[in-house]
């Protein structure tokens, strides 16, 4: 067998190789560096994910390239989607490193499992054989787990990464079952040969249906979506601020790239049974997750319940592809198109909702209630601008880019013959822009609570407030981001 | 001679062991790390049944995986367990309640 053996073409993963070496390279500098030099291995973190850009995007290619036994792919849309977890990675880094260094968790811990994390995204998203997601997940879960416990003397934190851990692991377990079943009934791992072998009717039905409902559940929770949520809330509100804008940003591109490997790339062929399963977690995910923010105090608490329903409505344009028995190629790529802009907008509008409860913490002190928004208008006109900026597009308000991402996903719902569900949506977001607007409420007409000056680097300031220009830019030219998402689907499926 | 289904019926049943082991079990989360681990399992029995049967060695691959990342999830949750105790004097399920709303 050995003698088989040929030695893979490492270029299409050069960013992921580029990765690994840096993070073992910075685990050295760490050790040596000591305290008084911790400046060393933030910088040299925040070098690596640029190096990991400059390579990713001298791969940029058209077509895909297959590598590692076929287990591996870089098409455009893994670059891409790539790309944007660097810069939010990136974005989380400089937000965050006040928070940490305030707190003492900026050692080299949390930026090693932040490169480890990535590196399981980069994994995530290439991945082209059921082993391959399966090894970039765990990469992924595993260091989410240990960056939510990374203020170890907070039993908060604690206790939500044990919630973490234990749901995390079921999901896993879930999704494994899963692709035992659909390994059994196809005989392949690898996902192309998976989706022709689904194609040609070889393959066991019964077993690959009941795979597939595994399936479904490991992408349901990794995404959070109802009945799979219960995890989101409490995470989000017990991790440390930085890591949970860390866990709502990146991550979601990662499990958005797996949702759509797995079911659109390999089991497209069963694709009415995985939409129905998407519709019911859609309606539901909206529904709940809207009304349960309203009841929250918490912002975190809050964002995390709006998150559910944001994940929601990227599933309503996952499951808007075929309709009917005919496929149509146009309606099928305006689909994902729609849910991968969707997942774009809303990371960029999650990584500035949570850099603004960033911003207002300070040492001792965690601004995480939305009391502690009262005012804020008095204390920053201009930062209070952008939180209004950032909660009118959460809420789906025209020409921001919430809106068109929302407006996006129901035009692809009622093509694909779902107007119910459509309207179900609009309605369900009408009830969540009230605690949208109830933070702006707070902003603008509240006398403030608490009066300190917000003290935050140059660095922070710049880039907030060019989270918050995007999210107003993009909103006047939507059509920029849509047709990049288009093409590389085009590109890429 | 044992057919393919019967294997199939005993993972099948050790996974729900597992998953309703996380879902009954309130008093320690040790049982709870024990019941995790029986779902990996019973999904490693799958894979290899149905690796012997389509006469495919990936799936006895895929089991090694599995055994490994098994060990490394276990090793974040005992370490998390640690930290828990040290937090909370406790590993009772139940405890686990002041994160709600």
């Amino acid at each position: 067998m050995l003698t088989n053996f040929v030695v893979p073409d490492l270029y299409p993963a050069a960013a992921e190789l580029f990765l690994l070496t840096m993070a073992c390279v910075i685990l050295v500098v760490d050790l040596f560096a000591g305290s008084a030099r911790r400046w060393l291995t933030g910088s040299l973190t925040l070098l690596t994910l640029v190096g990991c850009a400059v390579l990713t995007y001298w791969n940029f290619g058209d077509n895909a390239s297959l590598t590692f036994a076929n287990m591996f792919v870089d098409d455009p849309l893994a670059d891409f989607l790539k790309l944007l977890v660097y810069a939010s990675v990136i974005v989380v880094l400089i937000y965050g490193r006040d928070y940490m260094a305030e707190r003492d968790l900026d050692k080299g811990e949390y930026y090693l499992l932040v490169l480890f994390a990535t590196l399981g995204m980069m994994v995530m998203i290439s991945a082209y054989n059921l082993l391959a997601i399966y090894l970039g997940l765990e990469l992924l879960s595993l260091s989410l787990y240990a960056m939510v416990a990374i203020d170890r003397d907070s039993p908060r934190a604690t206790e939500a990464a044990m919630k973490y851990f234990v749901l995390g692991a079921l999901a896993s377990g879930l999704l494994l079952y899963g692709m035992s079943m659909i390994y059994g009934a196809t005989g392949t791992l690898e996902l192309g040969l998976v989706a022709q072998s689904v194609q040609e009717g070889v393959a066991n039905r019964t077993i690959l249906t009941f795979g597939l409902v595994f399936l479904v559940a490991g992408i349901a929770f990794k995404l959070g979506v109802v009945p799979f949520h219960l995890w989101i809330p409490d995470v989000y509100h017990g991790a440390p601020t930085a890591v949970t804008l860390f866990i709502s940003s990146a991550p979601k591109l990662a499990a958005f790239a797996m949702a759509l490997r797995l079911l659109v790339s390999s089991l497209f062929g069963l694709a009415e049974q995985w939409q129905t399963m998407l519709m019911l977690m859609a309606v539901l995910s909206i529904g709940i997750g809207n009304l349960a923010a309203i009841a929250q105090t918490n912002i975190k608490r809050m964002l995390a319940y709006s998150a559910i329903s944001h994940m929601g409505f990227m599933l309503l344009a996952l499951m808007s592809g075929v309709a009917g028995s005919e496929v149509d190629p146009m309606a099928l790529i305006n689909a994902y198109s729609s849910a991968m802009y969707y997942s774009v907008a809303y990371v960029i509008m999650s990584l500035g909702a949570f850099g603004m409860v960033l911003l207002l913490s300070r040492a001792g002190y965690e601004a995480e209630n939305l009391e502690d928004f009262k005012g804020l208008n008095k204390r920053s006109p201009w930062f209070a601008a952008v939180m209004m900026v950032l909660m009118l597009s959460m809420a789906g308000i025209p020409f921001f880019v919430g809106f068109f991402a929302k407006f996006a996903v129901l035009l692809a719902a009622v093509a694909a013959k779902h107007v119910v569900v459509a309207v179900v949506a609009v309605m369900f977001s009408l009830v969540g822009a009230y605690y949208y607007l109830r933070v702006i409420k707070l902003m603008y007409f509240d006398p403030p609570a608490d009066s300190a000056p917000i003290r935050a680097g140059f660095d922070v300031r710049i880039l907030l407030s060019a989270n918050g220009i995007a999210v107003a830019l993009l909103g006047l030219f939507p059509d920029t981001l849509m047709m990049l998402c288009t093409a590389t689907l085009v590109r890429s499926l | 001679m044992i057919a393919l289904h019967h294997y199939l019926v005993l993972s099948a049943l050790l996974f729900a062991i597992g998953v309703v082991g996380i879902f009954l079990n309130r008093k320690n989360l040790i049982v709870l790390l024990m019941a995790i681990e029986l779902m990996l399992l019973a999904v490693n029995m799958n894979f290899v049944a149905f690796s012997h049967y389509l006469n495919d060695l990936a799936g006895q691959l895929f089991v090694f995986f599995i055994l490994t990342v098994a060990a490394a999830e276990s090793g974040i949750g005992l370490a998390i367990l640690v930290v828990l105790f040290r937090n909370l004097s406790t590993i009772d399920v139940d405890k686990l309640d002041s994160l709600k709303g």
